[in-house]
């Protein structure tokens, strides 16, 4: 590896350190009784509410249509998350240590593989809650109609525009993986010629 | 008494009345399509969706609360009781407002506000409070302009009628009182003859600048004339206070005639300052009085009401320096002081000009000993002494004074029922214009503060016939909204108001828009009988008191169904809304309550009492549209006969069942 790709990965490694105390998702949720918004922060290790109260109004609307309230001591994700951005974290450090391609390689492989699984999981954390509903206490029930929040972007969900979209610690994620992809690029472009050999 | 000459003048007298009826004979209705320019519509309007500039807070006169309108579009916003139960919100209804009301005569239930004065800081208003006076049962009341609530009353004793007052210092020091009737001091039975001997007038300083310890600082008892209004200095003239007075005859009866006899009455000018330092020299006395003090707990939201025993109090002649008398033409109203502390205006209501004194000449006056005289020891000042000029023949019946910064000043006239702008220093009138009809205040936003900011002038009327649609007997009285930018005034917009729009404060609504709570934290309620949750809720029986523990939340009460009330039971709905959320208030109403309903603000405990007379199922439901299933938002109570063997119970989402015992008295607070 280049020294400017172990540079990059280490800075990537650093940003990525930004995801412990940075939000990495938020849903914002606006009505026509709710002009101000409402809306929710999912960190690595919770779920908040973008003001005090917010995540207690938000599951005071959703017993409406039966929807589970959205407990973070609940999500299981929210106990191990930590844990695994912890590990990526420490062992980017290490192949920036390294600086052997073909580990660089390995890690960005399993790298994509977390964030991938992380963004299914997320989307199938929001399928549940969206199609597990309470039929028995709903007090709106509409035929086939499910609550599931966009991945990312924008849905009408009745009266709420939900609105989904990585956070400030998100988008940090989103950089570090650019920078992760620039280091490989880097690797492979200056592969003929090894750094030990120029110098 | 006086020992100064006095010129009767009732020809005089009579000249300006036969001038008032030409005035009101002269003042037919012009039609306000001349008078109005197109761009008055553009200039009131506030699109939808857009928010005034100007929070304007207006005296309800005699329904005793404040109305909230914004400006310049007018639009009222909101109504805030303070002297009166309001049973749009349960004000004075619920257990826990009910305090609020109490005094010395025990629960009064209305009012009259006549003057509110915003805090101020630095000769600034801050939008922190909202102070005002009750008239007829003497009391001034704090308003938190973070809730728009009535959060503290204090009671002025040996006071008979609380007109002066609450003016403010311009560091919120002191809100004062100036007694409209002189009473006997202390009150007591005598012969309403014995006026000149026995009643006394009273100026009252209130300590203001922390919530909830409102206190009267010290009391000067002074002669028994009426006190009417008043205006702190500022700047150089900070540390005095300017009162108006009338029958200065001591007259006790037809005061319209024997009230009006002397020539000259006065302006009071009182050096707070130096009462401070008679103070702390010991020259007040802890005089037995009875009042009341009543504040709500932060944390609690429950009023109190606590009962004081002692007044300090002492006699104007005992505090050499503390007060002066400025003779002043003619039962002078307002006693307005410009924003550079300088001038204090008068409006002789009687009077053919606008005296105006001169606060730098009062002070070489008092220091040259200029008197004319005194009265019980009080030192009358040479009207020439103290005299900065006189406005000639502005108008008829001069009431009260506001400024623009800019060296001008608004004079109303309620008797020829204009507004009449003069030039500071030259005393030169440079504009007038008429009002619909008998103006009484006036108010620019800032008008008696150091900083006025002069966009606009509001006119409150006393009289509208023909400017709306009528309504009966009674008319609406209004407000007008004057565009004094310009070198000219423009009216720009009528509008009617609740209640008799006595006088009026006005401030950016920036100073006050952000600062709102939007709901109690339901985590922080040391409410004696909140349920923070419906696990909480309960029922409990204490002889022959049922206390009933519910929340509220949308769209359901928890408990929804209780039986086991029984007749001769009183029952105590303590409802905690469980919201947190802004502006979901939750209501609550039990057929045939006596007294009214509560409204609930989110994070709130209110109690309201019910006394059942006959056995039978009644309804209760939430007042307040709060939901798509408010309608559903309803229960039962059950009552059964006087030792029917029924059992207390009530049903919640957990199902049927006997709800957990409520605890008898308050809950310990932790
Ligand atoms: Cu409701």
């Amino acid at each position: 590896m280049p020294k400017s790709a172990r540079i990059l990965v280490a800075v990537a490694a650093l940003l990525m350190c930004a995801g412990f105390v940075l939000p990495l998702w938020r849903v914002d949720l606006v009505a026509p009784q709710y002009p101000e918004g409402l809306g929710m922060l999912i960190r690595v290790n919770t779920v908040v509410g973008v003001k005090e109260q917010d995540l207690n109004s938000i599951n005071n609307l959703n017993h409406y249509i039966g929807m589970k309230r959205i407990e973070p001591d609940a999500i299981p994700e929210l106990k191990y998350m930590p844990a695994i951005l912890g590990v990526l974290v420490v062992s980017a450090l290490g192949v920036a240590a390294l600086g052997k391609r073909g580990v660089l390689s390995a890690w960005t492989a399993a790298f994509g593989a977390v964030l991938a699984a992380g963004l299914y999981d997320y989307w199938k954390w929001g399928y549940e809650y969206g199609h597990d509903l309470d039929v028995e206490t709903a007090i709106i029930k509409i035929p086939d109609m499910t609550y599931q929040p966009p991945l990312i972007g924008s849905k009408q969900l009745l009266n709420f525009t939900a609105t989904s979209w990585p956070a400030s610690g998100g988008w940090l994620l989103v950089i570090a993986t650019a920078l992760v992809a620039v280091a490989v690029w880097q690797s492979y472009r200056r592969a003929p010629i090894s750094p030990d050999r120029v110098a | 008494m006086a020992t100064f000459p006095k010129f009767r003048t009732l020809a005089g007298a009579g000249v300006i009345a036969s001038a008032a009826l030409l005035a009101f004979a002269c003042a037919k209705r012009p039609s306000s399509g001349g008078l109005i320019s197109a761009d008055a519509a553009k200039a009131v309007y506030v699109a939808p969706g857009q928010y005034d500039e100007f929070y304007a807070f207006m005296s309800g006169g005699f329904n005793g609360q404040i109305g909230v309108y914004g400006l310049p579009s007018g639009r009222r916003l909101k109504t805030i009781p303070v002297f009166s139960q309001y049973p749009e919100n349960g004000y004075g209804y619920s257990e826990e407002t009910k305090p609020m009301l109490n005094t010395s005569y025990g629960f009064v239930p209305w009012d009259d506000t006549h003057h509110p004065a915003l805090s101020q800081t630095n000769g600034e208003d801050d939008g922190r409070w909202l102070f005002i006076n009750a008239n007829n049962t003497p009391r001034i009341a704090r308003i938190d302009l973070t809730r728009f609530e009535t959060e503290e009353i204090l009671e002025i004793p040996n006071a008979g009628g609380n007109h002066g007052s609450p003016y403010i210092t311009q560091n919120s020091e002191y809100v004062m009182s100036a007694t409209r009737f002189s009473v006997p001091v202390p009150n007591s039975d005598v012969p309403i003859s014995d006026f000149k001997k026995r009643f006394k007038g009273q100026i009252s300083f209130i300590r203001a600048d922390q919530p909830g310890k409102m206190a009267i600082a010290f009391q000067m008892i002074v002669p028994g004339f009426n006190y009417d209004l008043a205006r702190a200095g500022k700047g150089p003239s900070n540390g005095w206070v300017f009162f108006s007075m009338y029958n200065t005859e001591q007259a006790n009866s037809l005061l319209e005639v024997n009230a009006s006899q002397n020539d000259k009455d006065f302006v009071a000018a009182v050096n707070w300052k130096a009462i401070e330092g008679c103070a702390k020299a010991g020259k007040t006395k802890n005089v037995a009085a009875s009042y009341v003090h009543n504040f709500t707990d932060e944390f609690t939201r429950v009023a109190k009401s606590e009962t004081v025993t002692s007044v300090p109090q002492f006699e104007a002649k005992d505090c050499p320096g503390a007060i002066y008398f400025l003779p002043t033409p003619k039962s002078p109203h307002g006693a307005d002081v410009d924003p550079t502390g300088e001038y204090i205006v008068a409006g002789g209501k009687l009077a053919s000009v606008i005296p105006v004194h001169s606060f730098s000449k009062m002070i070489k006056a008092i220091e040259a000993k200029a008197f004319e005289g005194n009265i019980d020891g009080i030192p009358v000042l040479k009207y020439d002494a103290t005299l900065a000029g006189e406005v000639k023949n502005p108008g008829l019946g001069p009431l009260h004074t506001e400024f623009d910064g800019k060296g001008y000043a608004y004079t109303s006239f309620f008797i020829s029922s204009e507004v009449v702008k003069w030039k500071l220093g030259t005393w030169e009138v440079v504009d007038r214009v008429p009002t619909y009809y008998s103006v009484g205040h006036l108010m620019i936003p800032g008008g008696g503060t150091m900083k006025p900011n002069a966009k606009y002038m509001v006119a409150m009327d006393k009289i509208t016939k023909d400017r709306y649609l009528p309504t009966g007997p009674e008319l609406t009285q209004s407000a007008q909204l004057y565009d004094i930018s310009g070198d000219k005034m423009k009216l720009l917009l009528d509008f009617p108001t609740e209640g008799e729009p006595h006088y009026a404060q006005a401030i950016e609504a920036k100073k006050i828009k952000d600062k709102q709570i939007k709901f109690f934290k339901l985590a922080d309620s040391k409410a004696p009988h909140v349920s923070r949750s419906e696990k909480e809720t309960g029922i409990s029986r204490e002889g022959k008191k049922v206390h009933v523990r519910m929340t509220a939340i949308r769209s359901h009460f928890s408990p929804d169904n209780i039986e086991g009330v029984q007749v001769g039971d009183t029952v105590l709905f303590h409802v905690t809304n469980l919201e947190q959320d802004w502006d979901v208030p939750h209501g609550f109403a039990v057929m045939g309550a006596t007294n009214g309903e509560l409204l609930i603000m989110p994070g709130e405990t209110r109690t309201l009492q019910w006394t059942p007379k006959k056995p039978g199922v009644y309804p209760m439901y939430c007042t307040d549209f709060c939901s798509a299933l408010h309608q559903e938002m309803q229960g039962y109570v059950r009552v059964s006969p006087a030792g029917s063997s029924v059992a207390l119970s009530g049903v919640t989402s957990r199902g049927p069942q006997s709800l957990p015992k409520a605890e008898a008295g308050p809950k310990q607070q932790q």
